[in-house]
This record gives C-alpha cells, structure tokens and sequence, in this order.
C-alpha cells in the first residue's frame, strides 16, 4: 500500500493526536484490539474512539475488558455490538457480563490461538484454513471440517478488520514498530489484518534508531502513528 | 472404609514434577498447575511456555518490582530467565498447534475413560463461557497431564466414562493426577499408577465413574 508521502515528498506516519488518528472510524466498523488483558491494551486510542462516538462497533480482541476503562468503557456507553474474543470472563470483566446476561451483546467465542491465525490469515491474504482446534466441541458445530493428516479439522475464516488499534513501546516515522514483553501479544498479527492500523506508541525514535534486525512490525502494516508516552 | 490420606496440592505438584523430563518445554496451564512452577527439578534446565508469547518465564518477582507489560496467561506479574524471548500470539499458537511444546499440565471439570478433556465451561445457561487457549493447548501439546481433585465437592466423580460438560477436545489426557492416585488415561481406559497412603483400589473405584484398575 502506498505511505502517506507528505508534501515534501517524505513518508511520515505520525499523527498530532489520539483524536485526529481515530477521527475517520466510522459506526459498524470492525476494530482489532490489541492487548492481553491490560498488557499492550491502546487505552489512549480506545479512548479517543470512546470521545469520538462512532457506534454499532464490531470489537476483535482477546479479552473484553475489564473495570471501565478501554473496552469495557466502549461497551459501557454502548457502542458496541459485537464482541469476538476469546476470554471475555476475567476479573473485573463485569460490564461485559451485566451486558451479556442482558442479552444485549453478540458475543463470538474463539479458542485463542484460532483467533490470532484467523487475523493472520487475513493479513497474509489465505482464504482460510483446517485446524485441529476446537474439533468435536460446541464451537465447532455448524462449521465445515475434514480429516486431515488422520485427524478431524475445522475449516475457519480470516477475520478481516476496518482499523486496529494497538500499542507498540518504540515507533519511527515509517512505522516500524518493536514492543515491550507480554505486551506484544496481538499487536503484530492484529496490524497486519486490518486496513488502517493505529499506533500509540510511548516514544517515536528518528529512523535508523530501531535495530533493522529487530524490527518486529515492518512499517508497511502501520499507517498512523501518535506518541502517548 | 477405611481412612486414607489425601495428597495435599503440594504433593499433588511435586507428583507431577517428577514426571516432568529435563529438557521439556512445558505449559503450565491457570489455576492449581501454576503450583508445579515450584516444585520444578532445579539441577536442570526445562523451559516455561506462556500463551501470552513468553517463553522463559520466570517466577512472580519480588514485591515492588512487579512490571504490567510481563505476565502470564492468568494476567498475573512474573519474571523473565536468562534465554527468554518473546513472540506474538500467533507464534505462540503456532508452537501449541505444531506439536512444539513437550507437556501441558491443565485444570479440569472432567477426564473421561477415553481422555476426553472438559476444562472450559460448565454449559449452565447464564453462564459467561471463556475459552481462552484451553482447547488449543489441548490438542496441541505432545503431552496432557490433568491436575484435579477427583472428586467435585458434591462427592461426584471427575473420571467419568464420558463427559457431561461441553468438551475442550476428544481423545486428549494422557494422565490425570488427582489428590487420591495417579492415574493413566490408555485406550483401555483408566490404570492408577499411585495411591494416596489408605486408600484401597475398591475405594478408588467407589470415586471414580468409569472402571479403573492397577497398572
């Protein structure tokens, strides 16, 4: 995809603020979450979506947020309509629960890992793909599977996203990303799966400062970048 | 019947950790298995897989110098060894899936005769399900070794001859260690390799819900 080259003709992804960098997030998009429970959760940028209103959200993440902050903020003041996880039960994970029971939430259980390859697939352009996972159980029913390599497998779907909103520890201009521990997690699947991928990063390095070898996100999966510190 | 001693959750967790290889890489899965962190062998090296995308990992580090970008899968502070590295949750999965990790020791509600696993949801109504990387690590590690107690507070069997909760994966339990035996899931079903000190083969019988002999 082409970088935003600016006016001078230099390819610069970084943003002026969380609510500029969300501004264009549009009602009934599919937003990608990052994070494992609140390691590498973007709260800057989920809280940026929260002031900008957009509605009818189909929210892809790990968990479903806990307390009210981040996603259970979103889910609190009822933006969202669907929630396709693969843990939504953690502690303090109450304002998703009182929803559920209400019945006034979709949810879609994914076993984990079938969750991280469904958005990988999506980014590495696959149509979709046989895995062992979850064969013979409730989450398999009413799936297509096969017996592969002498053993039941369930054919499943990439999850393609509007935006994915994540939180990286180190970012440059092109969007070359590296990330602090567990704090990784969904990020570097996530920013490959969606069309617009959003940053909050806690510095932003001049180029040439992140080691080429250790990039961990290239740049051409981000499109914005804003430093939260 | 006579009295017997149950194994404590400790001896429960060092049982387990002697069976554990040198070398292994291991996942130790949420709740009761974390125990068997602390029993590992310390005169050799095996390595801590975390869903999370750590491998390394480390124990719960001193209070204080807790960091929110390191934890393991239950969300819990731990640390990081010399030879850690980190990887995201595809990668992760990947090694589950790819038959890279060596044993999984898992939670469970039941353990059928044929090594069927339910550990992941109750199937009440009502209830908030949450699968998390459960039926991955199930299918997906070399081998399953189940930590529970063999009974459910109610005194029902948790060995059964078939599950009655929703299943995390068919076929799958190599071992179950409870707090009466030890014992083997095989295709000819169960086989207690140990005994909690008291308690007879007829006791272990009248506590579990599918037929179980002697190795």
């Amino acid at each position: 995809m082409r970088a935003q080259a600016r006016a001078d003709g230099r390819i610069d992804k970084i943003w002026p603020s969380l609510a500029a960098a969300v501004a264009d997030i549009r009602d009934g998009a599919t937003v990608l979450v990052g994070g494992f429970g609140d390691a590498g959760a973007p709260f800057g940028l989920l809280h940026a979506l929260l002031d900008q209103g957009a509605r009818d959200l189909t929210i892809v993440s790990n968990n479903a947020g806990s307390g009210e902050v981040g996603i259970a903020a979103l889910l609190k003041a009822g933006r969202v309509a669907r929630i396709v996880c693969s843990f939504p039960k953690t502690s303090g994970s109450t304002v998703f629960e009182e929803l559920y029971r209400a019945g006034r939430i979709e949810l879609e259980l994914v076993p984990q890992g079938t969750l991280a390859e469904r958005m990988r697939a999506a980014g590495a352009g696959i149509g979709a793909f046989f895995t062992p996972t979850g064969a013979g159980t409730m989450l398999a029913e009413g799936k297509e599977t096969r017996i592969l390599d002498g053993r039941e497998q369930v054919l499943e779907y990439p999850i393609h996203a509007d935006v994915a909103l994540i939180r990286a520890d180190r970012a440059d201009r092109w969007g070359n990303l590296v990330y602090r521990k567990t704090a990784r997690n969904f990020a570097p699947v996530m920013a490959t799966a969606a069309r617009t991928t959003i940053v909050e990063a806690r510095q932003i390095v001049p180029l040439g400062a992140l080691d080429p070898e250790a990039v961990v996100t290239p740049g051409v999966f981000v499109r914005r970048i804003v430093e939260t510190g | 019947m006579s009295a017997f001693r149950k194994y404590t959750p400790d001896e429960i967790a060092a049982r387990i950790a002697r069976d554990i290889p040198a070398g292994s890489i291991v996942n130790l899965g949420i709740g009761q298995p974390t125990r068997v962190a602390n029993h590992l062998r310390r005169d050799v090296e095996m390595i801590l897989h975390s869903e999370n995308g750590l491998l390394g990992m480390g124990p719960a580090p001193p209070k204080g110098s807790e960091d929110p970008d390191l934890i393991n899968a239950g969300k819990q502070p731990v640390s990081e060894v010399r030879g850690a590295c980190f990887f995201h949750s595809a990668d992760s999965f990947g090694m589950m899936r790819g038959g890279h990790l060596d044993i999984c020791v898992l939670g469970a509600f039941q353990v059928s005769a044929a090594g069927d696993l339910a550990n992941w949801h109750t199937g009440e109504t009502g209830a908030v399900p949450g699968v998390g990387g459960a039926m991955d690590l199930a299918i997906g590690a070399r081998q399953i070794f189940v930590m529970m107690d063999h009974v459910t507070r109610d005194g029902a069997p948790k060995l059964v001859a078939a599950c009655s909760y929703p299943l995390t994966a068919r076929a799958c339990v190599a071992r179950v260690y409870t707090d009466l035996a030890t014992i083997d899931v095989t295709p000819q079903g169960f086989f207690a390799r140990d005994l909690c000190e008291g308690l007879t083969l007829a006791g272990l019988q009248a506590r579990t819900g599918a037929p179980v002999a002697l190795a």
